[in-house]
């Protein structure tokens, strides 16, 4: 059957929260797609090919062109596939704060996860589990904010930062067992975290992509086991 | 409603810059507040209290914070005027995906040169160099990122073209003679009033840093 949306691959990996977001926002505008996963460990010449700067996937190939970094993929499918249910709110200012959140995420709360997992002592473990939780309390009171009462933070249905955010959850809960039930998730905290949390997972477009808990610690044993060898051979 | 615009900023900043820099080629008004950011302004703290950085750019009270999300967002009001993002989805996740580029190398690198020495000052300039190069390859012999027309990345890396003297004399070498392509691009960009009128200069930027490093405590 033919398809007017075009040739479009993904180059990815099922554990990777970064490519979790294109996958969720293809799968919002229902587009089909290959999904070509790297092997853990190598990176493949396609790879290389598509993103000679960085070498980093997600990587999106739409009709042979590549489009690189999580954040930039997602609005470039929001733009070309229009018709469908917007991921982007529509005023410029809600853009503008939707960016600074999706922004925030990656540069000062994920790396506290790696922070959190890979530390060599219990000191720099708990500088990181602390910075988490105050992060937690920022995106609870955004969340409170943003959504105005509905489910999302997109409103009635999900958006930019669901997908930013969301596309943690699963490391965010392999992360709490891991280090022995501390609470990022908090009923009394961030209550409307948890229920916003719940009712993502189980939104169509995420519940194929959210890997199980359980499978993200067994990764996450390989993955620091992989960063502390290369931290002590460097 | 009239519109208000103020941005919270520091003259040497090339992050503030590139607010400027986009507000003045769309020709828009706005009021601009100096911070002392070793004296950070209420205004500034309320504004921005994540972070409590600039620049922040307050429109009719409400505050827009990152400046490659400030400039998007005044590129997306201010639409009909000198437009900075292509208009094809394409084009402007490429453009995007450059100033990303800058915003993730050029800084932390540039910075690497002035505030170390001897063995990790060198591979600093050699790393800077070769992103520089990377941007003179993307240019290629378009006579702006943009195209024909200063676009969103040019915004986004001219400003650092007032902190290249300041690299230069801290790393001890010549950007026009390993990247003559970007210099020239950086002088055609620097033909635009919008970008003549907010680079400050390189001598003065030079003197900050040295400032700045006697604060620090960086020999």
């Amino acid at each position: 059957m033919a398809s007017n949306n075009g040739d479009v691959k993904l180059i990815g990996a099922w554990a990777s929260p970064y490519v979790m977001r294109p996958r969720i926002a293809l799968n919002v505008k229902s587009v089909e797609y290959e999904f070509l996963q790297e092997q853990f460990g190598s990176k493949s010449e396609l790879l290389l090919k598509s993103n000679p700067v960085h070498k980093k996937i997600p990587v999106l190939l739409h009709n042979g062109k590549p489009i690189c970094e999580s954040s930039i993929i997602v609005e470039y499918i929001d733009e070309v596939w229009s018709s469908g249910p917007s991921i982007l709110p529509s005023d410029p200012y809600d853009r503008a704060v939707a960016r600074f959140w999706a922004a925030y995420l990656d540069e000062k709360w994920f790396p506290n996860v790696r922070g959190a997992a890979a530390a060599s002592s219990e000191e720099a473990k708990n500088a990181a589990v602390d910075q988490l939780k105050e992060g937690m309390a920022l995106l609870e009171g955004a969340y409170v904010e943003i959504s105005k009462g509905k489910d999302f933070f997109g409103g009635e249905k999900i958006g930019f930062i669901d997908i930013a955010f969301g596309s943690m959850l699963a490391w965010l809960r392999a992360l709490q067992v891991m280090l022995g039930g501390v609470k990022l998730l908090d009923e009394e905290k961030t209550p409307g975290l948890c229920k916003w949390a719940a009712k993502f997972s189980a939104d169509p477009a995420v519940k194929d992509v959210l890997p199980e808990t359980e499978k993200i610690i067994e990764f996450a044993k390989l993955l620091v086991a992989k960063i502390k060898a290369a931290a002590a051979s460097s | 409603m009239a519109n208000e615009l103020i941005l919270l900023d520091t003259w040497v900043s090339p992050f503030g810059m590139r607010v400027r820099i986009a507000l003045r080629e769309k020709g828009i008004k706005f009021e601009y507040k100096e911070e002392d950011l070793t004296n950070k302004s209420d205004l500034l703290l309320k504004m921005n209290p994540i972070h409590k950085k600039i620049p922040v750019l307050i429109h009719n009270g409400k505050p827009v914070r990152e400046s490659g999300i400030i400039v998007q967002y005044v590129d997306e009001v201010w639409h009909d005027k000198a437009p900075l993002l292509p208009s094809e989805p394409y084009p402007r996740a490429q453009a995007r995906f450059w100033a990303d580029f800058v915003d993730k190398k050029i800084y932390d690198t540039g910075r690497k040169i002035w505030t170390t020495k001897g063995d990790e000052q060198k591979s600093a300039t050699e790393e800077f160099i070769g992103y520089l190069k990377t941007l003179e390859a993307e240019l290629g012999a378009k006579p702006y990122f943009g195209g024909e027309k200063l676009g969103y990345v040019d915004v986004t890396m001219i400003p650092f073209y007032s902190w290249f003297h300041a690299y230069e004399v801290s790393g001890n070498f010549s950007i026009e003679s390993n990247c003559p392509k970007l210099m020239a691009w950086a002088k055609r960009c620097m033909q635009h009033e919008s970008v003549s009128k907010t680079l400050p200069d390189p001598k003065k930027v030079y003197e900050f840093i040295l400032q700045l490093k006697k604060r620090l405590g960086i020999e």
